[in-house]
């Protein structure tokens, strides 16, 4: 399988990256040669096998159901570019 | 005066308890080295001078005392993607600009609670994700084995291997998802562990491949190999995946007789166009092991060669759901647009490279509606074969498995090659991703070196939570 221009800009959109004309036409090339190097895969007998699902042999570990840590909103938002009062600041989504 | 940066951790060790020096001196004698090689080199991209002199006054404290804890006083590296509280964390990508952690990786407080003393943050490929460390936002790093060349030191965790064979720490924490350990030691001549899946723990390292990534030391040799992971790895209520089992003392393997012991070679990992240096590189390994009272036995892991296929689908198919959180909402880069999509659109178009940016779409299309199995759902199956491969081995007797580290030794940066192919770059993790695919344990160690005189790996590969095999047959090559 391969990746025309219309499909990139699809891909690029889905994945959030804006991505301008021109690089859109590099990355067509680009993708499809990692597409196709990952295409001989077809060529595996994967009948009656199961995909895996965890690489370790292990049951999945559950903690109690109680609160660990919390209360402390300032430092949750610290890192953020645009905060107000211990809340996220994003711009305006609701008309 | 003995130059304090060229003593290994256990050499470290011994002096601090002899009182032959301070690990305030040592410490000084690190921050000096970094200042003096790390312009041509740029493995650290920031340094903690203040809280590293601090570390060591604590530490001088503690040797006085009598109460030294197992890496009291020695000076490590840290790879950018392990969260240091309020210290520069970027895991090298503009896109986490200003980033400083309120919290501590476990990985990292392991080591501050065993009394080791934090130079700075390493230099990686962005999002550990390349085999060079020229995908970094803060540029390449240089290799130190070459003073002439400026050549790679392999990736991702290029920074944390240039830096311990530059003798700009004593070990370095790195991080392994398709390689990033053992490549870049290969190609450093230092030693590198990737351990089993789920023996330490990932809670607060920046995810790339949450089903591969690994934490492990890069350090100067496998007894300082074994020091570090004892301390790095733990349970940890904070990631499900890590496992709930007692951490052996992996150093008593490190010089145990490895008589009696079956070492598989497996065929497959004989290339096409391998180059004869490599191919020799290995029948030397093997022999050197066959001397030490090794058996070796010619074994067979048929699918060997479709773990690099299936690694680009499930890798970055991981990669574009965690790199999703990165959005300029919560941390980090942000770009104003003319509404919140056109934000996050833009904010990820400037904060993240072109291999990650790569990644994540090759990552989306293969999840994509109408895609998923026949990509990503047959990539997890191969996986499952892979990982079976190994199981036979393992079943019939072997003990672990040598392989070459690396098709070949360090290239030049800028390969135009290798800038222009991505999967020709890809390519260097041919030998180790099989190892992430199935969550087995790996270790690379210097074995020799080329025509030009740079060095090269071998690899050993273990059975699930099999590290003492490692070091115990790692010591002897």
């Amino acid at each position: 399988m391969s990746v025309d221009l219309a499909t990139v800009k699809r891909v690029a959109a889905l994945s959030r990256i804006r991505v301008s004309d021109e690089r859109a036409e590099e990355l067509v090339p680009e993708l499809n040669t990692i597409l196709g190097f990952v295409e001989q895969l077809q060529e595996v007998d994967v009948e009656g096998v199961e995909p895996m699902t965890s690489v370790v042999d292990m049951d999945m570990r559950k903690r109690a159901d109680v609160v660990t840590d919390g209360e402390m909103a300032e430092a949750v938002t610290a890192n953020a570019p645009g905060s107000d009062d211990n809340f996220f600041a994003v711009p305006k989504v609701v008309e | 005066m003995t130059d304090l940066t060229a003593l290994t951790i256990a050499d470290l060790r011994d002096g601090y308890a002899a009182k032959s020096f301070s690990a305030r001196e040592v410490t000084d004698a690190y921050l000096g080295a970094i200042e003096a090689k790390n312009e041509r080199l740029n493995a650290y991209i920031v340094t903690t001078a203040e809280q590293a002199r601090e570390m060591a006054g604590a530490s001088d404290k503690a040797i006085a005392a009598g109460t030294a804890r197992p890496l009291e006083g020695v000076p490590l590296g840290i790879k950018d993607l392990y969260a240091t509280k309020g210290v520069h964390t970027q895991a090298c990508s503009h896109i986490l600009d200003g980033f400083k952690p309120p919290y501590e990786s476990t990985v990292t407080q392991n080591l501050w609670d065993d009394g080791a003393v934090m130079l700075g943050k390493l230099n990686m490929d962005e999002f550990a994700m390349g085999s060079s460390n020229e995908t970094s936002y803060y540029g390449a790093v240089v290799n130190p084995v070459s003073e002439t060349e400026d050549l790679v030191p392999g990736g991702s965790s290029g920074g944390s291997a240039a830096a311990v064979a530059a003798n700009m720490c004593a070990a370095a924490t790195a991080s392994d998802t398709g390689g990033s350990i053992r490549q870049p030691a290969a190609l450093t001549g230092t030693v590198g562990i990737k351990p089993t899946y789920g023996r330490c723990s990932r809670w607060g390292m920046v995810a790339f491949a949450s089903s591969l990534d690994q934490a492990g030391p890069i350090t100067r040799t496998v007894r300082d190999a074994a020091i570090m992971l004892r301390s790095m790895a733990s349970s940890d209520a904070k990631d499900t995946t890590c496992v709930d089992m007692p951490v052996p003392d992996y150093e008593a393997a490190v010089g145990k007789s490895i008589k009696g012991m079956k070492i598989g070679i497996p065929r497959e990992y004989r290339m096409d166009g391998m180059s004869d240096e490599i191919d020799a590189l290995w029948k030397e390994g093997a022999e050197r092991l066959r001397d030490a009272g090794a058996e070796i036995v010619d074994i067979s892991l048929p699918h060997t060669k479709y773990a690099l296929p299936a690694y680009y689908i499930v890798a970055p198919a991981e990669a574009s759901s965690n790199l999703a959180r990165y959005d300029g909402v919560r941390y980090g880069l942000r770009v104003d647009g003319e509404n919140i999509t056109d934000m996050y659109e833009r904010t990820r178009a400037a904060g993240f490279g072109d291999e990650v940016q790569r990644r994540i779409m090759i990552g989306t299309y293969v999840l994509s509606a109408g895609f998923y199995d026949a990509y990503y759902t047959r990539a997890q199956k191969v996986r499952t074969l892979i990982k079976q491969d190994f199981e036979r081995a393992y079943a019939d007797g072997i003990d672990c498995i040598l392989t070459p580290a690396t098709p070949s030794a360090a290239f030049p940066i800028g390969d135009v090659s290798k800038q222009e192919d991505p999967v020709a770059m890809y390519l260097n993790d041919v030998f180790t991703v099989t190892v992430n695919m199935a969550g087995l344990p790996g270790i690379a160690v210097p074995a020799g070196v080329d025509a030009k005189g740079l060095p090269l790996g071998l690899q050993l590969i273990g059975k699930p939570f099999g590290e003492e095999d490692l070091f115990r047959v790692g010591a002897v090559l």
